[in-house]
């Protein structure tokens, strides 16, 4: 008796303590925290960045459904009018461990007026496109995206058979019906086969990072024309896939050129498919 | 005073109304067959609420031993599942079994970390650990909130399942199976040979939408091989304990359907954006389609485009 209100009292304050930790607001998404300035700095050297929403379009969904695997499509916006050329586009998703998701070189003469690629999205995040013109000066647009919920991580889903495709190659060309024979632009897709891991995960058990491995380069021609260059990061997904609109310059043959992070090279030669076109 | 601080823990109690259930010391379970004892979780997302409540866990009891099979979306529910089980044995938890390195299926692990106790799981388990398992610790913070989530540790498995593995509690023999990638790529499933209970884990899905994060074909092959097992009923991973192997075939028929419209969209040269129109007849069947019908058919497409 003599100890039971004590105890009772107790009960009741870490009941009470319970209660209250068990009601905490809801966690906001990012912590209100913009990464956008720093990476200006550290991508851009702090050149100022002008509206870019007539030079260029961003899209991507408005909630990642996969983590691993978000669609996003960059359009150039320019008039045929204009004198002005986008030399490169960099990507941007803020909020990764490693934003500088890629950057963009466009060849001279193939027009590239599309690119489509997959990115790892970690978290609620403004993901930046940022184009280079001719004329100097950077553009910029941006969209948002929720991050994914459930158990979507943006990791492998089946580890041992993203080793198993390693520097595999495949190019997909696609007719189109809405254009005249005077109408030279293709689409195409070039896909690799690579686990691109991040490097970011700790081994619990040993304490090590696993080390990044990456597609860093990759590099394509129509015969000797340079068409796209990507300077490629950890946020491209698995197996990276880059689908793009650009302009035949009467070639037969389409090259790549791969490099990864620990010295692999991957090429590949297809020819170009005029069937259908 | 006393007046006052139960009149404040009744403010703070309906602050928290939706949190009652989850003061409860014990896990309901139903016995659905001699020593054979499973929580049905609800169907639903993990939220704060339901504290990861979602999948299906349970225990089998043998003549000298325990298996625990899954632990729950937090330790909160783990802790749940340890008093309902001590209130119907004593005999000592000897396996805790982790079917995959879904949140929903293994954040309760800490809450077994008793001597005595081994984890098993599959020979991937460990390595999903290390690629996935922080990111889910982080993204659960947010869902979920501190309190459930600072108690969740990441137990990788040490006895693991190359391809199969007989344990025993006691004349109660248990046949665990290793899957090739399929509903992940460290999918395990426990066959209760007395009862002929098979604790399917997400290789089989009732009600609940099938959630694909492994591979679609290996799925498709995991269920005409696991149709094979001889087993009476199954566990699926969600949704209602059913008749074997009958139950395989919505989740069957969600999975043909999907891979196909997927084909027919890589075939047309569809971007991967258009690949949420997929599988769009099988909405009405299934609850929790539209949080993951659009995931499932992206990394659909982004295997059947190597085909």
């Amino acid at each position: 008796m003599l100890i039971g209100r004590p105890l009772r009292l107790f009960g009741i304050i870490g009941l009470l303590g319970g209660l209250i930790a068990a009601c905490p607001l809801p966690a906001a998404s990012t912590d209100g925290y913009d990464p956008w300035p720093g990476l200006v700095q550290d991508i851009f050297s702090s050149r100022s960045m002008n509206d870019g929403s007539d030079v260029i379009a961003i899209e991507m969904p408005s909630r990642a459904e996969d983590a691993a695997i978000v669609p996003v499509t960059l359009r150039t916006r320019l008039a045929p009018t204009d004198s002005r050329r986008v030399l490169a586009i960099t990507l941007v998703v803020d909020q990764n461990p490693s934003p500088m998701a890629a950057r963009f070189e466009l060849g001279p003469d193939a027009h590239v007026s599309e690119i489509s690629t997959r990115v790892r999205v970690n978290n609620y995040t403004d993901v930046h496109a940022v184009a280079e013109l001719s004329d100097g000066k950077l553009y910029m647009t941006k969209t948002f995206v929720k991050a994914s919920g459930g158990c979507s991580a943006p990791a492998a889903k089946n580890a041992d058979e993203a080793k198993n495709r390693l520097g595999q190659m495949k190019l997909r060309q696609f007719a189109r019906s809405d254009q005249g024979s005077a109408d030279r632009s293709r689409d195409a897709q070039i896909m690799i086969g690579h686990p691109n891991n991040s490097g970011l995960q700790m081994d619990q058990v040993t304490q090590l990072y696993i080390p990044a491995f990456f597609i860093n380069e990759l590099r394509l021609w129509q015969d000797d024309s340079p068409v796209l260059t990507m300077e490629g990061g950890i946020s491209i997904s698995e197996d990276p896939n880059i689908r793009f609109t650009y302009v035949s310059n009467g070639a037969k043959h389409f090259r790549a050129e791969a490099k990864d992070t620990a010295g692999h090279v991957f090429r590949n030669e297809w020819k170009i498919d005029n069937s259908g076109i | 005073m006393h007046h006052r601080l139960w009149l404040l823990a009744a403010l703070a109690l309906l602050c928290v109304s939706t949190f009652s259930h989850a003061q409860q010391r014990e896990l309901a379970v139903q016995e659905i067959a001699p020593g054979v004892f499973v929580h049905v979780g609800v169907t639903a997302l993990m939220t704060r609420e339901n504290v990861g409540g979602i999948a299906n866990i349970g225990f089998i009891v043998g003549d000298s031993a325990v298996a625990v099979i899954d632990t729950g979306g937090s330790v909160h529910e783990g802790r749940q599942l340890l008093a309902s089980i001590r209130s119907r044995t004593d005999k000592s938890i000897r396996y805790v079994i982790n079917t995959h390195v879904h949140p929903d299926h293994l954040f309760g692990n800490a809450a077994f970390a008793i001597d005595g106790v081994t984890f098993v799981g599959h020979k991937n388990l460990p390595r999903a650990l290390v690629t996935h398992g922080q990111f889910y610790i982080d993204a659960f913070r947010r869902i979920m909130g501190e309190q459930l989530m600072d108690e969740v540790r990441l137990i990788p498995p040490t006895l693991l399942v190359e391809e199969t593995l007989r344990l025993d509690l006691g004349a109660r023999p248990l046949s665990l199976r290793a899957w090739p990638a399929a509903h992940s790529d460290n999918d395990l499933t426990i066959l209760d040979e007395r009862t002929g209970t098979l604790f399917a884990g997400d290789l089989v899905f009732l009600t609940h939408v099938p959630v694909l994060d492994g591979s679609l074909r290996g799925f498709l092959s995991a269920i005409d091989k696991l149709s094979a097992l001889p087993a009476k009923r199954v566990v699926p991973g969600h949704g209602a304990v059913s008749e074997w192997p009958a139950a395989l075939a919505d989740e069957r028929r969600y999975f043909e359907t999907l891979a196909s419209d997927v084909r027919g969209l890589v075939a047309r040269g569809e971007p991967i954006s258009a690949a949420g129109k997929a599988a769009a007849s099988e909405r009405s069947r299934w609850t929790l389609f539209d949080d993951y019908n659009a995931r499932n058919a992206t990394a659909a497409f982004s295997q059947i485009e190597w085909e």
